[in-house]
């Protein structure tokens, strides 16, 4: 909402400064956005005399003019046909700046002739389209004043942010009202009084749906003539930034931005028969003011007469009853719809007026009569004519309603001890009516505030006027029963898992939650209650079923920037229906290229399913899984190289990770040169341990033994397609308890060994605890061992 | 006896000359080993006669432990020589660099999400989360903004198809739907915050389809306005690290809270950038307000016993503010070059004793 210094001051008694103004206005709730005062940009521009005009020696269109500018002439060379001695203008001396093309002048020769300043038209200044010649002010304008003030610009504009419980404010004199009300000034009542009755109002209104449109105000008014209002109206729409178009519009335009009113103007020589305001049935058809046509919904509050709908109620009017220059009898409307009906039609046809942007907040029913009034004097003082009494169809809405208020409430809610009478005097300053009721006030609400809706909003009007600045910070006081603090164990975990993949090397990155749905099809079926019906483009239509394809379309553009070791991660939900179940928590990452860089001091290795295999264990045991009771098989999703990927998983059932290489055709897919390696873990899935909750803190008890561990090397020669893990629970359940460790630190295939087999070295580390081996003991134990490899696996020691 | 005395001369001048281990080793053996040349001798002694023992016998012994504790001597002298000797040829080149780190870092959604959950969880809150998938219901209804308010339109929301039971999802357009699940989770008091991801149909400069947001919910039974006050002036000067942050609340709308105001944080623009706690200028850091009456009811909270305030932020750009990351846009591009420079390490853990702010004193 924009207006001015002036026009507020209309309204508003007041000696406070600009800045004080704003501050306040800020203060209770009118955010000032803006402050532009357009004689700014025309400082440096005077008024000058042309005191002699001479052709120029050597152009046919130029002239050299003497300009006086009150202290001193100086030379000018003019193109412009009007330049000639005696005009007076707005001159732009050496060194000021064109305000609409940021031109700064500096004394220069056009065509051998010194020129040292500017004689300026109306568009160069931004005043206006003339550009055919330059500006020609009346004789007696002042030679030497700073044009800015000559044309009453020194007007600066104030820009407010409206909320949408301030409909109040959408009219300057509200805003007037409201300032008044925080003691920046007293609020002038304007002239309401009516316009004398020529004659019966001959139109008639039928009120065919009062639920939408309950009150309907008309007026006929006769014998006008329309045209182009006069320049304290234009300049007045102007100051706004809006377009002057004729007297009759611009008066309804006037009283919209002045009171918040909105009016219409029929010609009345184009209605046909009565005037019907009912509902609007699906298909009908307006040719709206803004020169576009609408078929309407079912729902709309239309204005008809006999040749069908002629204007959207609130909204906008329609074209084949608009007034014209030559329009000589017109019918004045003012009305109430309801805000509702307003804002959903309004939303449906896609309408953004001044009309709806107020009715859908809530106009002021009680502004519909002095609305008329007003308007009525101003077209008989501009376009002349004669008035009919105002007929009002239907009965005006009540708004104010009786809201209780217990004084202490506003401490209580507020944070703020204000008296009882401080909170009278200030709801009776912004326009309510308070009575003492039994310990608490009675407060009936004016009309123009069909916002309040409860006591809270009372404290708020108290607290606003009052100042939010008196609000005392106050500790919070301890919590009425015990509550819980801190983060609980799935947060716990997704911290740990996530600054686990940082330390192993990864970057964490954020990604939008949605994708390509051709790329979503990628990782699982496509599910329509997944697809946005308004995407912000096709390629963000889709809710992410997995967090991998982002990470790999990240790795391609990283690629494309030039780097070649490329590690990723990402922590956050992918969804597999719509419902908050379907909504699960995923940690992924993503490596490409080499495990490191080049290095004098060690050889960079290619990534493969088992650096990711490796993240993904890792990242697992940060989090406390008990990673040695999970099985590793190979069972990776569609997504992943069908011989190169696995599952991580505790039983058959509970799914912890998948790890492995990025499947080829994923890769092609998503345009990106593989082979890319990746995990995902399901971070929901992993079991919290319940012991740990049992016994609290207590990491338990050390049983460090101090026998000394024995460690013996094993090489079996087992078929290729024996897994490792095979082969390490054969040794594992030679005895449990006595093994310790088990690594594997061999793998080979090659001269040697038949075509199908392989050898795997595995290096057992025993841990008595309760007497020291013997040699033979170990020898037992080995032989068992060799034994449960060759019944389990088939293989024999190398 | 003068024998003994030359021979001795004679074997320690032998051991002082010797250059090499190895040869001392051969001289030891040579004198005192099994067979040596004084070994010998004391072997000897047991054929001698009581007189010549006891004369013979302690001198033979002294002359052992001399060559022994000489030729020690001389080896540790000549052991420290060859180390030195390897030493002075062991050498490398200690400018050759370091074998390069792969350092992996977090990004500054996560690190600001850390760091306010610090903050919040000193003062005594929880986190909470909710779906990011909506139903209008808690998204929109239940706080108080129904199908036709005018504030619907200030949420560009990003719609799912109906369902077949005619409810429409929605990716919800605040944290706020979180306060309503929580609330209609268990009884009050409740003192959380709720973090995450949030989501509206809006893409340009200062805009992205998705951002974060960080909600905050306090209801008990004698919340006010002060409170609120309080809890976001320990915020910000806690999370800036400033101790005098200037704090200007100014009265705004929210349909879920009554009364309402707007949190603006006193700054300077400088050359482009923002900078916190300098200058005249403000800046909005968040919507607040105390829970409007209608939104308890909606979740069955009786206005009349329970109250409370809520407020809402955005993360990203609170991120933006502290760490002077200029465009919110690149927060989600997963450029490399970005998260390198704007990231942080794994260790980098956010705790109340790394928010160093000073308090007291007023």
């Amino acid at each position: 909402m924009k207006f001015t210094l002036s026009w507020l001051k209309e309204h508003l008694d007041t000696t406070a400064s600009i800045t004080e103004i704003s501050e306040k206005l800020t203060a209770i709730g009118l955010e000032v956005e803006e402050i532009i005062n357009p004689a700014d940009d025309l400082a440096p521009f005077i008024i000058a005399e042309v005191i002699e005009a001479a052709p120029h020696p050597d152009a046919d269109k130029l002239q050299v003019l003497k300009v006086h500018t009150g202290n001193k002439t100086v030379q000018v060379v003019c193109g412009a046909p009007n330049a000639r001695a005696g005009l007076k203008g707005a001159f732009a001396p050496s060194g000021a700046t064109i305000p609409t093309n940021g031109m700064k002048l500096k004394p220069t020769k056009i065509r051998g002739v010194d020129s040292n300043g500017m004689m300026c038209s109306e568009r160069e200044l931004g005043l206006g389209e003339d550009h055919d010649g330059i500006i020609d002010l009346p004789a007696d304008a002042p030679v030497g004043v700073k044009f800015a003030d000559y044309m009453l610009m020194d007007d600066p504009v104030i820009e407010i942010a409206i909320t949408p419980n301030h409909q109040d404010a959408l009219g300057i004199y509200g805003i007037a009202r409201d300032l008044a009300a925080a003691g920046l000034g007293r609020l002038k009542e304007p002239d309401i009084s009516p316009a004398e009755s020529k004659f019966n109002c001959p139109q008639k209104v039928v009120l065919a749906h009062e639920k939408s449109c309950p009150v309907f105000a008309g007026r006929y008014i006769r014998g006008i003539k329309n045209g182009p209002s006069p320049e304290w109206l234009q300049n007045k729409l102007r100051s706004l930034g809006m377009k002057p178009i004729s007297a009759l519009v611009d008066i309804t335009n006037y009283l919209t931005y002045d009171m918040a009113r909105p009016l219409h103007v029929f010609d009345a020589d184009k209605l046909q028969g009565d005037i019907v305001v009912r509902r609007s049935k699906a298909g009908e058809t307006l040719s709206a003011l803004d020169d576009n046509d609408y078929i309407l919904p079912d729902d709309a509050c239309v204005i008809t007469d006999d040749s069908g709908v002629i204007g959207l109620g609130g909204i906008i009017g329609g074209a084949s009853t608009a007034c014209q220059d030559d329009t000589v009898n017109v019918f004045l409307e003012a009305a109430w719809f309801d805000p509702i009906t307003i804002a959903m039609a309004g939303r449906k046809l896609g309408i953004d007026s001044d009309a709806r942007y107020r009715f859908e907040r809530g106009v002021d029913p009680e502004t519909m009569l002095p609305g008329i009034e007003i308007a009525t004097k101003l077209i008989l003082d501009i376009c002349g004519g004669e008035a009919s009494d105002v007929v009002v169809s239907g009965k005006t809405p009540t708004i104010s309603k009786t809201v209780s208020l217990r004084p202490s409430r506003v401490g209580h809610l507020g944070g703020v001890d204000v008296s009882e009478e401080e909170i009278i005097a200030i709801l009776e300053k912004l326009g309510f009516m308070v009575s003492r009721a039994q310990g608490k006030l009675d407060v009936v609400t004016p009309s123009w505030r069909c916002d309040i809706d409860g006591e809270a909003d009372l404290v708020e009007e108290v607290l606003r006027i009052h100042g939010f600045e008196h609000i005392r910070a106050a500790p919070l006081p301890p919590a009425s029963r015990p509550i819980t603090v801190g983060l609980n164990d799935m947060q716990k975990r997704v911290r740990m898992a996530k600054r686990a993949a940082a330390n192993k090397g990864m970057r964490e990155a954020v990604t939008w939650s949605f994708l390509p749905s051709a790329q979503a099809r990628l990782f699982a079926d496509l599910k329509p209650e997944l697809v946005l019906d308004n995407p912000i483009s096709t390629d963000l239509d889709a809710m992410r079923p997995n967090l991998l394809p982002n990470l790999i379309t990240a790795t391609a553009r990283n690629m494309a920037r030039g780097f070649k070791n490329i590690a990723l991660f990402e922590s956050g939900n992918q969804f597999s229906n719509d419902r908050p179940e379907g909504q699960s928590l995923v940690l992924a990452g993503i490596r490409r290229g080499q495990d490191s860089q080049k290095s004098w001091a060690n050889t960079p290795k290619d990534v493969d399913a088992f650096t990711a295999k490796a993240d993904a264990e890792s990242i697992l045991k940060a989090i406390g899984t008990k990673i040695d009771k999970a099985q590793i098989v190979a069972e990776a999703p569609s997504w992943y190289h069908p011989g190169r990927s696995g599952v991580i998983r505790l039983g058959p059932k509970n799914i912890l990770a998948y790890f492995g290489e990025i499947h080829p055709a994923i890769c092609k897919a998503l345009d990106v040169k593989g082979p890319i390696v990746g995990f995902e873990i399901l971070l929901e899935n992993i079991p919290f341990s319940k012991s740990g909750q049992k016994s609290g803190n207590s990491r338990g008890v050390l049983n460090a033994s101090d026998f000394q561990a024995v460690e013996r090397d094993f090489a079996f020669v087992v078929n290729r397609d024996v897994a490792a893990a095979d082969l390490i629970k054969a040794l594992r359940i030679t005895d449990k308890k006595l093994i310790e460790d088990i690594t594997l630190f061999d793998v080979y295939m090659g001269p040697g060994i038949d075509d199908n087999q392989k050898s795997v070295a595995l290096s057992v580390k025993l841990q008595p605890k309760d007497r020291t081996l013997t040699e033979e003991d170990i020898e037992i134990f080995s032989a068992q061992a060799i034994a449960n490899v060759l019944n389990m696996t088939g293989g024999v020691l190398r | 006896m003068e024998d003994l005395q030359k021979l001795e001369t004679a074997i320690i001048a032998e051991i002082t000359a010797c250059d090499d281990l190895s040869r001392l080793e051969d001289i030891r053996v040579a004198e005192i080993g099994k067979k040596g040349r004084v070994s010998l001798m004391m072997r000897e002694i047991g054929k001698m006669s009581p007189e010549e023992k006891k004369t013979f016998g302690p001198k033979l012994n002294a002359l052992k432990n001399k060559i022994n504790n000489a030729i020690a001597d001389h080896k540790a002298e000549l052991e420290a020589q060859a180390l030195n000797l390897r030493l002075l040829s062991e050498h490398i080149d200690i400018t050759l660099p370091s074998s390069p780190e792969n350092l992996g870092s977090i990004h500054p959604i996560t690190q600001v999400m850390d760091e306010v959950a610090e903050i919040f969880t000193e003062i005594g809150f929880s986190i909470a989360e909710g779906p990011e998938i909506e139903e209008d219901f808690y998204n929109f209804t239940a706080l108080n903004i129904p199908e036709e308010h005018p504030a619907r339109q200030m949420h560009d929301t990003f719609y799912l198809p109906e369902d077949a039971d005619g409810n429409r999802k929605l990716l919800r357009t605040h944290t706020s739907p979180v306060q309503i699940r929580t609330m209609m989770s268990g009884p009050p008091p409740y003192r959380i915050i709720a973090p995450g991801r949030t989501y509206r149909c809006d893409s340009d400069a200062t805009h992205t389809p998705m951002f974060h947001q960080v909600e905050a919910l306090v209801i008990d039974k004698d919340i006010h306005m002060g409170h609120l006050k309080w809890c976001i002036e320990e915020f910000c000067r806690k999370f800036f690290e400033l101790d005098n942050v200037k704090i200007r609340f100014r009265p705004s709308y929210f349909p879920f809270t009554e009364p309402s105001a707007e949190v603006d944080i006193g700054c300077a623009f400088k050359d482009g950038e923002i900078l916190i706690g300098e200058g005249d200028d403000w800046l909005e850091i968040m919507g607040c307000g105390m829970v409007n009456a209608r939104v308890l009811e909606n979740v069955n909270l009786d206005p009349g016993e329970y109250q409370g305030f809520a407020f809402g932020m955005g993360l990203d750009r609170i991120a933006m503010l502290k760490w002077g990351i200029p465009d919110l846009r690149e927060f989600f591009a997963a450029d490399l070059r970005w998260l390198k420079h704007y990231g942080f390490a794994a260790l980098d853990i956010p705790s109340l004793s790394t928010q160093n702010h000073k308090t007291g004193g007023k």
